[in-house]
């Protein structure tokens, strides 16, 4: 009890400098346990510290307690305390132990969770994300928990806010590969299907050196958002891919591999038919709506295909080459497809014809222009950064020893300082 | 001969008349020729050839004939009158399995004939036999080609394909001058066209066509048809025309064991128009003197390419249309007509909407004799095959010519490829960070 007071009052006191938070760093490392011990009483005093200015403190004390399994009511106590303190938390401060700030964060996914209501979660992670980043190209621990919060609570629009950011440095391999998923599959949910494809990709053409149950089943996606955004899927991956990928994962996916053949055969009924005999495999894979998006896109291909050869066309023949039922439902879905600006074309209702019309975009605009150019903008950044790695990587001594262990000897003149391991 | 058509006709009138034949230009007389839409004449075409070939052809005659009992015993009759001047029996067999006691007992099976035969090929053989074992045994090089020369001929009169074809390969090795070679050469061609081997066929007419001596032109010829006969086989229609173009007219019928010049002329001209832009067609095969020659004995071909050459696509259709029947009872043509005739046809379509902006439908459904939906369809195919740049405007029936807009292209091609760019170097960035990653904690590890 004593301990507790001459804590808080320490955590009070030395929460000022740097040098004092240092130090109460050391103090609070050795008082975890006895903290620990005490956890019941510990949300009293969480009121007497103000979680702007004694960040550190405040972090131990509600870390520890979390640390114990907790009930629903106690859930509903805990969760506002938690938000506010991330809301209101210092990221100096933060900065010094962000383990348990991650795991702090992680048990307020799981009350959020245990309590049913993820929505109330989204807005505390995302502040918390971006206070444990150190730039925004870097991919913390607590980005994936934060897009599966947004994928529960069905908020994909904010999801997507994250996800416009570049990655290039990432804590842990596994973080990534939940991130790439979630991520695709926040896409998918907006209909942002290249940028789902770019993400789905990644994971699976990521370095590892065993076969994981993220890349399976990121796979399987990747498989149909290919056959919506592209029309044609390739079983062959590209040569960065790992060798455990390239071998392993077709064999978990055998019947999306066999749904991606059946729709390049361009014939509706047996594509329906093959869902219809395998729908309990893709509901127990929790794919049924992205299947039922893969069929209904085969119809805006073959439309879409009928633009390149024809001028005009009527609805009766559209109906008939598509193998739709009746000319109603031909209108029905070029209508969806102008308005989702998938074709340029005009019904004409008096006729019953569709008159297909060029891509009116001249690249004449203003608009046009300031794209190309920040286009180009962003190409040279990158170019530059590429370059820049590239030559941090040749200084680096681990690669110099590398590269010269191996190097051929030719003569003795041939000397220079390059460390021979 | 036919007149002329006469060069000062307006060009409107020639399109537009291409769906009326008879009525512009004068009827052409039917003449009975060999590969008229008449029925084959039986004898008349296999009095072109003679040997092997010959029984070949009638047997596959008689084999795909279907419905037509007549011609498929008349076929029957002539190879067993073939047959049996020769010495194969177990063709003979085969015949008179066929024929199966159809045409009386003439045509019957005449065991006698066939002992007889058998006893003499055994006596013959071993003959043969021992004479060149005793050529080897003196090393007289020539006696010892001839030996086996001598061997192959009288496998190939048994029928012995691979055996002869064996025995020609080996008389190689005591070959001295180039016209052993070259001798050497035209038997191995002769009997892998008779096996339908046409790999072998096209390395030895390379190997004849390298001897140091200059081949006199009939020889020339024939190795430049034999090597027409391998291309056609392997569906090199393009490579075949070449070869059979080249052919000069000495051929005459001095490969008749092989290929009649009507034939010359028949897989020439349709691989040509099969294969051939307009310039080549024209320079190679309508101003082509030579090959004017072997024309002149199929006319319906000539007339068919000339049709096809000045646009009265309607015609030429019609002509290959009677050709087809008998086309298809040719032993080494009946695989590839389906896919000549679909090639000129649709170079026909393409041809005919090249020079135009826009085209009515329904004019050139007259002039391919085919309905509107099916030309539509057909156009369709050729349209996202991406030979025809158009759309079809299905209201009006018309035909737009569709000429790409390359600045837009060119834009949207260096948008593309910059988010390409941007994409690929971003992930890669991120896999080298991945890897790294990994390798600094296996070097964390190791330390």
């Amino acid at each position: 009890m004593g301990s507790l007071e001459a804590l808080i009052i320490q955590i009070q006191g030395l929460s000022s400098s740097a040098g004092d938070i240092s130090r109460l760093h050391v103090i609070l490392k050795q008082s975890e346990d006895s903290l620990r011990a005490e956890s019941t009483r510990l949300s009293a005093v969480l009121n007497e510290l103000d979680p702007s200015t004694h960040s550190l403190g405040y972090l131990y004390i509600l870390e520890a307690c979390t640390s114990a399994p907790i009930s629903k009511e106690q859930a509903t106590t805990l969760v506002p305390y938690i938000a506010r303190f991330i809301s209101y938390c210092v990221p100096e401060q933060i900065g010094v132990v962000p383990d348990k700030f991650i795991s702090v964060c992680k048990r307020l996914k799981d009350q959020v969770l245990l309590l049913g209501t993820p929505i109330r979660g989204v807005a505390p992670m995302l502040t918390a994300v971006r206070k444990l980043q150190h730039s925004s190209e870097h991919l913390t621990t607590l980005h994936p928990e934060f897009l599966l919060l947004c994928l529960l609570a069905k908020c994909y629009k904010t999801g997507l806010s994250i996800l416009e950011d570049d990655i290039s440095e990432v804590d842990q391999p596994r973080d990534l590969f939940l991130y790439c998923y979630y991520g695709g599959m926040i896409c998918v949910g907006q209909k942002r299907f290249r940028k789902a494809l770019e993400l789905l990709h990644n994971v699976v053409t990521a370095p590892m050196s065993t076969i994981n149950a993220i890349a399976v089943e990121a796979y399987k996606k990747y498989i149909m958002v290919s056959l919506i955004h592209h029309g044609q899927f390739s079983t062959s991956l590209p040569k960065y891919t790992s060798s455990v990928a390239q071998r392993l994962l077709k064999n978990y996916c055998q019947p999306y591999i066999e749904l991606a053949t059946s729709y390049s055969t361009g014939k509706i009924a047996e594509l329906e038919a093959y869902v219809q005999t395998n729908r309990e495999q893709f509901e127990s894979d929790n794919n049924s709506g992205l299947v039922k998006q893969v069929v209904s896109s085969i119809y805006k291909r073959n439309i879409q295909r009928l633009t390149q050869t024809y001028l005009t066309l009527s609805l009766q023949d559209i109906a008939n080459t598509v193998q739709l039922n009746s000319p109603k439902e031909a209108e029905m879905h070029v209508l969806q497809m102008i308005q989702d600006g998938e074709i340029f074309a005009t019904i004409n209702q008096k006729d019953g014809m569709v008159r297909f019309l060029e891509d009116p975009e001249q690249y004449k605009t203003c608009e046009m222009i300031e794209h190309i150019d920040s286009s180009i903008q962003r190409m040279m950044a990158l170019s530059r950064k590429l370059t820049t790695i590239d030559e941090q990587i040749s200084c680096d001594p681990l690669y110099l020893a590398k590269a010269g262990r191996e190097r051929q000897r030719f003569d003795f003149d041939d000397f220079d300082t390059v460390p021979q391991k | 001969m036919e007149p002329e058509e006469s060069p000062s006709r307006p060009l409107i009138d020639d399109i537009h008349s291409n769906g009326d034949v008879g009525v512009d230009e004068p009827s052409r007389s039917k003449r009975p020729i060999i590969s008229s839409g008449e029925q084959l004449d039986v004898e008349a075409y296999a009095s072109l050839y003679q040997g092997c070939t010959k029984i070949m052809r009638l047997l596959f005659i008689a084999d795909h004939c279907e419905g037509n009992p007549g011609m498929r015993l008349e076929a029957l009759r002539m190879a067993y009158d073939e047959i049996k001047k020769g010495e194969n029996t177990q063709i003979f067999r085969e015949v008179v399995q066929k024929i199966d006691g159809k045409m009386g007992p003439d045509y019957g099976m005449d065991s006698a004939w066939c002992e007889m035969v058998d006893r003499r090929a055994e006596q013959k053989k071993e003959k043969l036999d021992n004479e060149l074992n005793a050529y080897r045994t003196n090393l007289i090089k020539e006696s010892i080609r001839m030996g086996y020369n001598d061997f192959g001929d009288f496998y190939y009169a048994h029928g012995a394909l691979g055996d002869a074809f064996k025995s020609y390969v080996r008389t190689r090795d005591y070959c001295t001058t180039s016209k052993h070679i070259i001798h050497m050469c035209m038997s191995a061609i002769l009997v892998s066209i008779e096996m339908g081997q046409f790999p072998h066929v096209t390395s030895y007419v390379s190997k004849a066509e390298q001897s140091s001596e200059a081949l006199d032109p009939i020889t020339a010829s024939k190795l430049r048809c034999a090597a027409g006969l391998a291309h056609l086989e392997a569906k090199k229609y393009k490579l075949a025309a070449r070869k059979f173009l080249e052919a000069g007219p000495e051929l005459g019928s001095h490969y008749n064991e092989v290929i009649a010049p009507q034939d010359v002329a028949t897989y020439g001209g349709l691989s040509a128009l099969a294969s051939f832009d307009r310039t080549e067609l024209k320079h190679k095969v309508i101003d082509n003197d030579n090959f004017r020659n072997f024309l002149e004995l199929v006319p319906e071909v000539r007339e068919l390419i000339n049709d096809f050459y000045s646009s009265h696509y309607a015609s030429c259709l019609d002509y290959l249309g009677n050709l087809k029947a008998n086309l298809l009872l040719d032993i080494h043509l009946h695989d590839h007509v389906e896919s000549l005739y679909d090639q000129i046809r649709n170079k026909a379509l393409i041809q005919y909407t090249h020079p135009f902006v826009s085209v009515d439908l329904r004019m050139m459904a007259n002039a391919f004799k085919t309905s509107i939906a099916g030309l539509e369809k057909e156009l369709e195919a050729l349209i996202t095959d991406n030979q025809i740049q158009a759309r079809i405007d299905s209201h009006n029936k018309i035909l737009y010519a569709r000429h790409a807009d390359q600045r837009n292209a060119t834009f949207q091609r260096v948008l593309q490829t910059g988010s390409e760019f941007d994409r690929d170097v971003r992930s890669m960035l991120l896999r080298a960070n991945l890897i790294k990653h990994e390798y600094n904690l296996r070097a964390s590890r190791k330390l």
